[in-house]
């Protein structure tokens, strides 16, 4: 680094004052999980698998539409039998609920990777930035790209909601492994309906943006498809967003319900 | 004759690094709406001079868009609302009398100012030093075309190759990224056959440089936006393939030597 002089006025050049330390190289691919590009790399991945369980979530709860059905001589509810199927894929290969409990895990560790990288390259981002003093004028950056921090921290704040409200169990209506009684329960107070209505929103604005930049964070380009990518990522967050709230405002419009008469002994 | 323009000029001065910038406001009187956007800070710092007071520096060397000296922040916009056009090639013609104009220096962490619209871009020479160059010996200059580039490669080498090195990706990109500047200069040498011996040794280089300095993509979309030349994104997406890989690749050669 060259002296101060009087002629250069102490100005050092900036490129001998780098904003982060070369880490310790560590082996591969925990390399690559060094850098932002390699993190960029686990966010995309792990979006993706996020977003094909809120598909999968939100195609299994349209069974919240088909009221009760019979099955194996248990009269209930059509989702109540596909939650009961969930805890008994591959049964008997492997004992109860440990296929629902290995992709909660790949879910979990998934989350916990998608969080991780995401604040260390927020923090990164901060690090680099300076903001303009003036007004600056947005000609690319949309409402969701810039908002990816905030509608990401509300749908994490969301899941845990959502997990308290009907995993977990917050009042006294819940019963464990009944689904369209606990939704109903749930939804049917117009405030909490509203929770699920707005939380889902960013849900669909987060999933818009992060299914945009996906490919492009993978590499996966070719200009022959290119033009395909904003019009793909709004239909997959347009008919999340539809899927999602149309169960809140169901149960309040009360097309969906629940009514304990209408089955046998539940599993 | 061409029409005279009386504009207010909201400009950004700053002594040095270590000292607090402030907007000033000038009034520029008289200007040819045939001048270009610099000629019209020429005329306002001779006024400045003849007053004598300090001239506000502004970053300029060819004035015709190819070196890639020049460039500040116009109205919110790099090098001004005119895309595809470096602030060098903006002229007064776009302007209306009576126009204020705001005109701030780029913004980044790693582009301190050093005064007023100037700012110190030396990052981006640390990326080119880490691998911008060919130096795999290839003995003599071959006959023309003995190398044969098909027309694609070359004319997408050549999209590449139009950066002009102005740091107008960094100081559009919320993030303060330099992915659009490092992916041209990567992909301009690393789509060509005389680029394939040094090509994952240069793109972990090149990138992991770059990510000393600079933010990291979330794909806004600014930097093209702001970008002279309107070098496209997707060679950021090239990158991206480039660097992974080159993690790989690279671990494999080191076994082998
Ligand atoms: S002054 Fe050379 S590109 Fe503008």
């Amino acid at each position: 680094m060259a002296a101060p002089t009087a002629a250069n006025q102490g100005h050092t050049s900036s490129a001998d004052r780098p904003l982060r330390a070369t880490p310790r190289s560590l082996p591969f691919p925990f390399s690559l999980y060094q850098t932002s590009v390699g993190k960029k790399w686990v966010m995309a991945i792990t979006g993706l698998m996020l977003i094909g369980f809120v598909v999968v979530h939100m195609i299994g709860n349209l069974k919240l539409y088909l009221g009760v059905i019979e099955l194996d001589g248990v009269s209930d509810y059509d989702v109540d039998h596909y939650a009961h199927a969930l805890r008994e894929l591959l049964v008997p290969l492997v004992p109860h609920g440990v296929v629902l409990w290995i992709m909660r895990l790949g879910l979990i560790a998934g989350f916990g990777l998608h969080i991780h990288s995401a604040y260390s390259l927020s923090r990164s981002n901060m690090v680099a930035n300076q903001a303009y003093e003036s007004k600056r004028d947005w000609l690319a950056a949309n409402f969701a790209s810039r908002s990816m921090r905030y509608t990401g921290v509300i749908v994490l704040l969301y899941l845990i909601f959502h997990l308290a409200d009907l995993t977990w169990g917050r009042a006294d209506w819940f019963e464990h492994g009944e689904v369209q009684s606990n939704v109903v329960n749930s939804l049917s107070n117009p405030l909490v309906a509203l929770i699920y209505i707005l939380a889902n929103i960013a849900v669909a604005i987060h999933i818009y943006h992060g299914m945009y930049s996906m490919f492009q964070s993978l590499g996966i380009n070719n200009p022959s498809y290119n033009w395909l990518r904003q019009g793909a990522a709004r239909s997959l967050a347009i008919i999340i967003l539809i899927g999602n709230i149309s169960f809140p405002l169901a149960v309040l419009a009360n097309i969906i319900e629940f009514d304990p008469s209408l089955i046998t002994a539940g599993y | 004759m061409s029409k005279q323009l009386n504009l207010t000029l909201s400009i950004w001065r700053q002594e040095n690094a270590a000292s607090r910038g402030r907007f000033e406001t000038y009034q520029a009187k008289g200007i040819p709406d045939d001048a270009s956007f610099l000629e019209m800070l020429d005329i306002v710092n001779e006024g400045l001079i003849s007053e004598g007071e300090l001239p506000i520096e502004f970053p300029h060397d060819c004035r015709e868009g190819i070196c890639g000296t020049c460039g500040v922040m116009i109205d919110g916009r790099a090098h001004g609302p005119e895309l595809g056009t470096a602030t060098c090639q903006l002229h007064m013609r776009k302007y209306n009398d009576g126009d204020t104009i705001v005109i701030e220096p780029w913004r980044a962490t790693a582009f301190p100012v050093i005064r007023d619209l100037v700012v110190d871009r030396s990052p981006l020479d640390a990326i080119i030093q880490a691998g911008g160059y060919i130096s795999a010996p290839t003995g003599t200059a071959p006959d023309a075309n003995e190398i044969a580039v098909p027309k694609e490669v070359a004319d997408s080498a050549m999209d590449a190759a139009a950066c002009i090195g102005c740091g107008a990706c960094v100081a559009a990109c919320p993030n303060s990224a330099a992915q659009l500047f490092t992916s041209a200069k990567l992909w301009h040498l690393n789509s060509l056959p005389q680029g394939q011996p040094e090509r994952f040794k240069r793109a972990e280089a090149m990138v992991e440089t770059m990510e000393q300095f600079f933010g990291s993509c979330t794909n806004h979309g600014e930097c093209t936006e702001a970008c002279p030349k309107e070098i496209p994104q997707d060679f950021i997406a090239y990158l991206n393939r480039d660097f992974v890989k080159s993690k790989r690749v690279n671990r494999t050669m080191a076994s082998r030597s």
